[in-house]
């Protein structure tokens, strides 16, 4: 099982150790080869005093679940304790939380992709779309179809300063007006998921619906 | 050195082989030495609305694979002082010529005259950018339909695409009856989905199509409604500031009070 190529590297600094998990076998692979290290090959040096470790798992992106299996695999030690494990996917996921400012018109036909959430200034027209990772505001119309926490972030919101869109997408529900949410007013308005279902409410309702996204408390 | 202006719209049927004919022809009646070229290859039709038709003795395509040199495919019309027209191929289609030739014939005719006034197919596909590669300056033709609104929004942004800044927008066919009870796409709606400017509107009047049949372009006559739109489309063109024409007609006395007592 032991390739050419290590899978973990071990290396150690002031703080403890530093686990360096390589980014491009599967993760089975990596977790079997941090295992067999950790019982057969470096059981010396893993006795003793307690060690801080710190994980770094390069490009990869690891779920929660894997997270936990890794966390096991290295506790399996008695003097191990993990400290932080780091991805430099995370960079994207901050991404996610970063507020981008654009400005200009979706045309029909066009589409409009974000890797956080985004502030739109301009329209959305009727077979354009604008899609975010994170939450859409628009100021402007929304004419054309929103699809909010591409991913699958349901808490993400889509807010508009004129609110006509032809569909409206958060997460993975799909909505589509006005049969599901008829409104007369279209002005400032933000759609959410309330237990999996499209709502509509006044923008100035969101601090209350979603306290989370970036509220600014006052000093 | 003069200018290339594109008339195109995405879908089809709304008018922009007339708009062409007659923004052309007001253009040449105002003066200007006027070049047309139709470049709906296999759907030539500026010729039929035009009444060149049995004048065409070579086109576009020929021009393109050097059967001929650019001035003798040129077609006079002779009613009018300096308007010519170079017709599209019946024969073949979009794909006998490439963007890059239909630009090297329109910089020469550019050389030659005032205006070069593109008439564009219908769709997005080859014979868009065929017609769209030359052109300095587009005018981009839509009725008060959705449908139309939508493809004219498209088109918008792929001649964004195409670095052809500020395209500008004629709204053809409209009816003041329908207008005026609602039933009709409002022209400020349309401006506002569309964001650019307004260079024209055009009332829905029969006089159009009689004299499309006949081979005359329609502002030949100054009592039609239409034809003092396109002649005012033309002054525009030429930077002039036109006021738009209302639509209802005369206004009556009524009308006029009821306005200044801010009613109307």
């Amino acid at each position: 099982m032991m390739a050419a190529k290590h899978h973990v590297t071990i290396k150690g600094n002031k703080e403890g150790l530093i686990f360096l998990l390589d980014d491009s076998c599967t993760f089975e692979t990596l977790l079997q080869e941090l295992r067999y290290k950790l019982e057969k090959t470096h059981q010396k040096i893993l006795t003793g005093p307690i060690v801080h470790v710190f994980v770094k798992l390069g490009n990869r992106s690891v779920s929660e679940s894997e997270k936990q299996s890794l966390i096991a695999a290295i506790k399996s030690k008695g003097n191990l304790i993990v400290q932080r494990i780091e991805s430099d996917d995370d960079d994207a996921d901050q991404a996610h939380d970063h507020l981008f400012i654009h400005k200009g018109i979706v045309r029909s036909g066009q589409t409009f992709e974000c890797a956080g959430s985004v502030l739109y200034v301009g329209d959305i027209n009727p077979g354009g779309s604008i899609v975010a990772r994170g939450d859409i505001f628009i100021m402007g119309s929304l004419r054309g179809l929103a699809h909010a926490g591409s991913d699958g972030e349901e808490s993400a919101v889509i807010a508009a300063s004129h609110m006509r869109p032809t569909q409206l997408r958060i997460a993975g529900i799909i909505s589509r007006p006005p049969d599901e949410w008829g409104f007369d007013e279209t002005h400032m308005d933000f759609a959410y998921l309330n237990e999996g279902k499209m709502e509509i409410n006044k923008l100035n309702q969101l601090h209350k619906i979603r306290p989370d996204i970036r509220e600014y408390k006052g000093v | 050195m003069g200018e290339a202006i594109v008339i195109t719209s995405g879908k089809g049927g709304v008018g922009k082989t007339t708009t062409s004919a007659n923004i052309g022809t007001a253009l040449a009646l105002l003066g200007k030495k006027v070049i047309m070229v139709d470049t709906d290859i296999g759907l030539r039709n500026l010729d039929v609305v035009m009444g060149l038709e049995n004048r065409i003795i070579y086109d576009l395509v020929d021009v393109a694979e050097g059967r001929c040199r650019l001035p003798q495919a040129l077609v006079k019309d002779k009613r009018f002082d300096e308007l010519y027209m170079l017709p599209a191929a019946q024969t073949k289609d979009k794909h006998s010529v490439t963007p890059d030739q239909v630009k090297e014939i329109v910089t020469q005719l550019k050389r030659e005259s005032d205006y070069v006034i593109i008439d564009c197919p219908a769709g997005i596909e080859q014979g868009f950018k065929n017609a769209v590669s030359g052109a300095d300056r587009a005018i981009v033709v839509t009725t008060p339909e959705n449908a139309a609104v939508r493809d004219a929004d498209r088109i918008i942004g792929l001649l964004e695409g195409e670095n052809i800044k500020s395209p500008k927008l004629v709204i053809n066919r409209i009816r003041a009856n329908m207008l005026k009870s609602g039933d009709m796409l409002d022209i400020d709606e349309i401006c506002q989905v569309l964001a650019i400017d307004l260079i024209g509107i055009v009332p829905d009047d029969e006089y159009v199509i009689k004299a499309a049949n006949k081979g005359e372009p329609t502002v030949v006559n100054p009592n039609s409604k239409a034809s003092i739109a396109y002649r005012n489309i033309a002054r525009r063109i030429l930077g002039d500031s036109v006021p738009l024409m209302p639509l209802e007609g005369k206004e009556g006395v009524m009308a006029k009070v009821k306005k200044l007592f801010g009613l109307g």
